[in-house]
């Protein structure tokens, strides 16, 4: 499948944290073909592995990208239908105003987002957010037809579609981290066409955005010798100070600090610049806000990688990416896993 | 179906020429005399029996929307909006700009990255932007112009029990029921006219009035609506489902006493379902209409929309034809002479 169209059926779709299994098909039918191995998980996290070339010690690397998004859960049901609602990951209230939903109950329903209208506020609070706790979901219908499908529990997705902008920008919700699913399954296509010793975990893992739930899990379970987690990074804007953002279209950042194996970041940069890889640098001091977080100490300690693709306005339902950018993650993933060897491991540790 | 077409159009006020022509389409044929006036009012005139009153039917074809104001040298877009709009429902929406329909987006700085006080203010229209994708303002100008409209991208939705839900149902749904009486009546003189710039101060009603010379005036409107439960019932406007909702007073009019009492009458006796507007807040084309020459008698009926002047206004179509019926049966009344 062309990489466009699994990221559209992926960001259209609908994935929020602890209901991430609407995409367990699509995810694990895409993956399928190229690997040895496909499974579910307690949690639900799918891992797709593909075996190296064959020795009896395979080293193991494992991918996380995460396969969950952020969205809404239905909280009440008022006296005329309408829904009160609260928020599943971190969500800035002021993205939700006006917005259209589909609410998950035992059908899908469709609404929008609406709240006290202008001309009952007072001029002071036209400049103050509108909470979430005053804003309801308008499905149009009463509350006795709304109780025949909904339950409080549901979760709620904000409704928008893949879009492109000029060049190879899209626009789309829950890029984050669907971008990153997505540069898993490109590069699963690039290794079929390559020798590489490690067996590689792919792994689409669930409740990041709660809490990287899934990659303990996962991690724990699989055990890698390497971890790497592939998520999305601050896209550079105006407002936004230079030094905490990625330029879009300039390659995946690869991050450093104390959540990133120093000597397996050098490798990976020395890759980049063997092959001509455009990338970027991002720098985390602490624990990132990734799986690569969960992995490193999952167990005794992982040593762990993360890649960043760079992404715009992140956790509205507008975000942008770059697909060069998703490409050349993918392609960097690629060379990296075929440059590791059992041989080479130990000396890449090494302190 | 009509009013799909006109809400998915783009007709910013000052830039209705989109509406216009789908208007235009539609008419042609159905009425007997179609002038467009110095600035872009469609004035239509039907012939039939003469009366001794005047009657004008009017609905604004414009809609709030933003304008282009500069592009930086990151090809990011700065504008203002045109017509009232709260400045809250524009983050993380898409909008298309300018005649080609340039897809954009009005993004917002990520929440991992602010302060939890700074989630308590809206953001400004000087902190917004619409970004479309490109790095240069070189490549940003190929495309795009100063002075160029932008319209939200929101696209016509049925749902819910009988809602649709659009942009610009105000208002296209004004629009939409005069294309639909102008082309369903026969014999029945009067006049319908499509005005421009509503949104901005009510610009094109007043030539377009002066013009007609009209003795009444029905103005079709969407209206706001506000029906939550727990506010106050005196402090709803209008209720979707209720029917058409018939002006007392705005700010720009307080409205004929006589004249809503007939029309309030003939819905009694057609069994119409009506509702009040019962707010003071807006305003719309009548505050112009009214005071023309030696005055206008006016009314307004309208079709109440939720989240009005936002890219997800919602309507009922139960209203809509509520609102159809009534002003059939005005024009009935109005044939005999009862108006």
């Amino acid at each position: 499948m062309d990489i466009n169209n699994f990221l559209e059926i992926l960001t259209n779709g609908s994935s929020i944290s602890g209901h991430e299994y609407r995409l367990n098909d699509k995810i694990s039918s895409a993956f399928k073909i190229y690997t040895d191995d496909i499974y579910i998980d307690n949690l639900g996290n799918i891992i797709a592995l593909k075996k190296g070339r064959n020795n009896d010690s395979n080293l193991k690397i494992m991918m996380a990208a995460h396969m969950d998004e952020i969205g809404l859960m239905v909280k009440y049901i008022e006296d005329n239908g309408f829904i009160k609602f609260t928020n599943i990951g971190g969500i800035d209230p002021r993205t939700l105003l006006g917005q259209e939903v589909i609410v998950h109950g035992n059908r899908d329903l469709y609404g929008v987002i609406g709240s006290k209208p202008p001309h009952l506020q007072e001029a002071s609070e036209m400049n103050k957010t509108i909470k979430m706790e005053d804003m309801i979901i308008d499905l149009g219908y009463s509350k006795e037809e709304v109780e025949k499908y909904i339950n409080i529990g549901d979760v709620i997705t904000i409704k928008r579609k893949l879009r492109a902008l000029q060049g190879k920008r899209l626009t789309g919700k829950a890029l984050d981290d669907k971008s990153g699913i997505v540069a898993m399954y490109e590069c699963i296509k690039e290794l079929s066409k390559m020798e590489y010793e490690a067996d590689v975990y792919f792994v689409s893992t669930v409740q990041e955005e709660v809490g990287m739930r899934g990659a303990y899990t996962s991690t724990f379970d699989i055990n890698p010798d390497i971890g790497i987690s592939i998520d999305v990074g601050f896209g550079s804007t105006p407002e936004l100070p230079k030094e905490d953002t990625l330029d879009m279209g300039k390659g995946p950042g690869i991050t450093l600090g104390g959540n990133i194996h120093p000597g397996l970041r050098q490798q990976m940069v020395t890759i980049a610049e063997e092959y001509n890889i455009p990338f970027q640098t991002e720098v985390t001091p602490g624990p990132t806000g990734t799986d690569a977080r969960a992995m490193q100490i999952t167990r005794s300690g992982i040593p762990t990688l993360c890649l960043s693709i760079p992404l715009r306005y992140m956790h509205t339902s507008v975000e942008i990416v770059d697909m060069r950018d998703i490409k050349n993650t993918a392609k960097l993933l690629a060379f990296f896993i075929a440059s590791i060897s059992n041989e080479n491991l130990e000396g890449l540790l090494c302190y | 179906m009509l009013l799909k077409k006109l809400t998915e159009a783009s007709g910013i006020s000052g830039n209705e020429k989109e509406v216009r022509d789908i208007i235009l389409d539609e008419i042609k044929g159905y009425v007997d005399n179609i002038k467009i006036d110095k600035l872009g009012n469609v004035i239509v005139y039907k012939e039939g029996k003469n009366h001794s009153k005047k009657l004008m039917i009017t609905a604004h074809m414009d809609e709030v929307g933003l304008i282009v104001t500069n592009i930086d040298a990151l090809g990011l877009i700065k504008f203002v909006p045109v017509g009232g709009i709260d400045k809250r429902i524009l983050v993380s929406k898409p909008v298309l700009i300018g005649k080609n329909k340039i897809p954009g987006v009005i993004g917002s700085k990520p929440i991992h990255l602010q302060k939890k006080e700074e989630w308590e203010d809206a953001l400004g229209i000087d902190q917004l932007y619409i970004d479309i994708g490109v790095d240069t303002e070189e490549e940003a100008k190929k495309l795009i112009n100063i002075g160029d409209y932008i319209s939200f991208d929101s696209d016509f939705v049925e749902f819910g029990e009988n809602l649709i839900k659009a942009k610009a149902l105000d208002n296209r749904v004004g629009c939409s029921l005069l294309i639909e009486i102008l082309k369903e009546t026969k014999d029945i003189g009067f006049y319908g006219v499509f005005t421009v710039m509503e949104e901005i101060g009510l610009v094109g009603a007043g030539p377009a009035a002066y013009s007609v010379d009209p003795d009444i005036c029905i103005v079709l409107e969407g209206t706001l609506c506000y029906d939550v439960p727990q506010i106050d019932k005196h402090l709803i406007p209008t209720y979707l489902n209720k029917g058409p909702a018939i002006s007392l007073m705005d700010r720009t009019t307080l409205f004929d006493t006589n004249l809503r009492k007939k029309i309030i009458k003939i819905a009694e006796n057609n069994k119409i379902p009506y509702q009040y507007r019962k707010t003071a807040m807006g305003g719309n084309d009548s505050g112009k209409i009214h005071t023309s020459k030696d005055g206008v008698i006016t009314t307004t009926i309208s079709v109440p929309c939720r989240n009005i002047h936002s890219p997800t206004s919602v309507m009922s179509k139960y209203d809509y034809e509520n609102a159809y019926k009534l002003l059939k049966a005005i024009l009935f009344e109005y044939e005999k002479g009862a108006l």
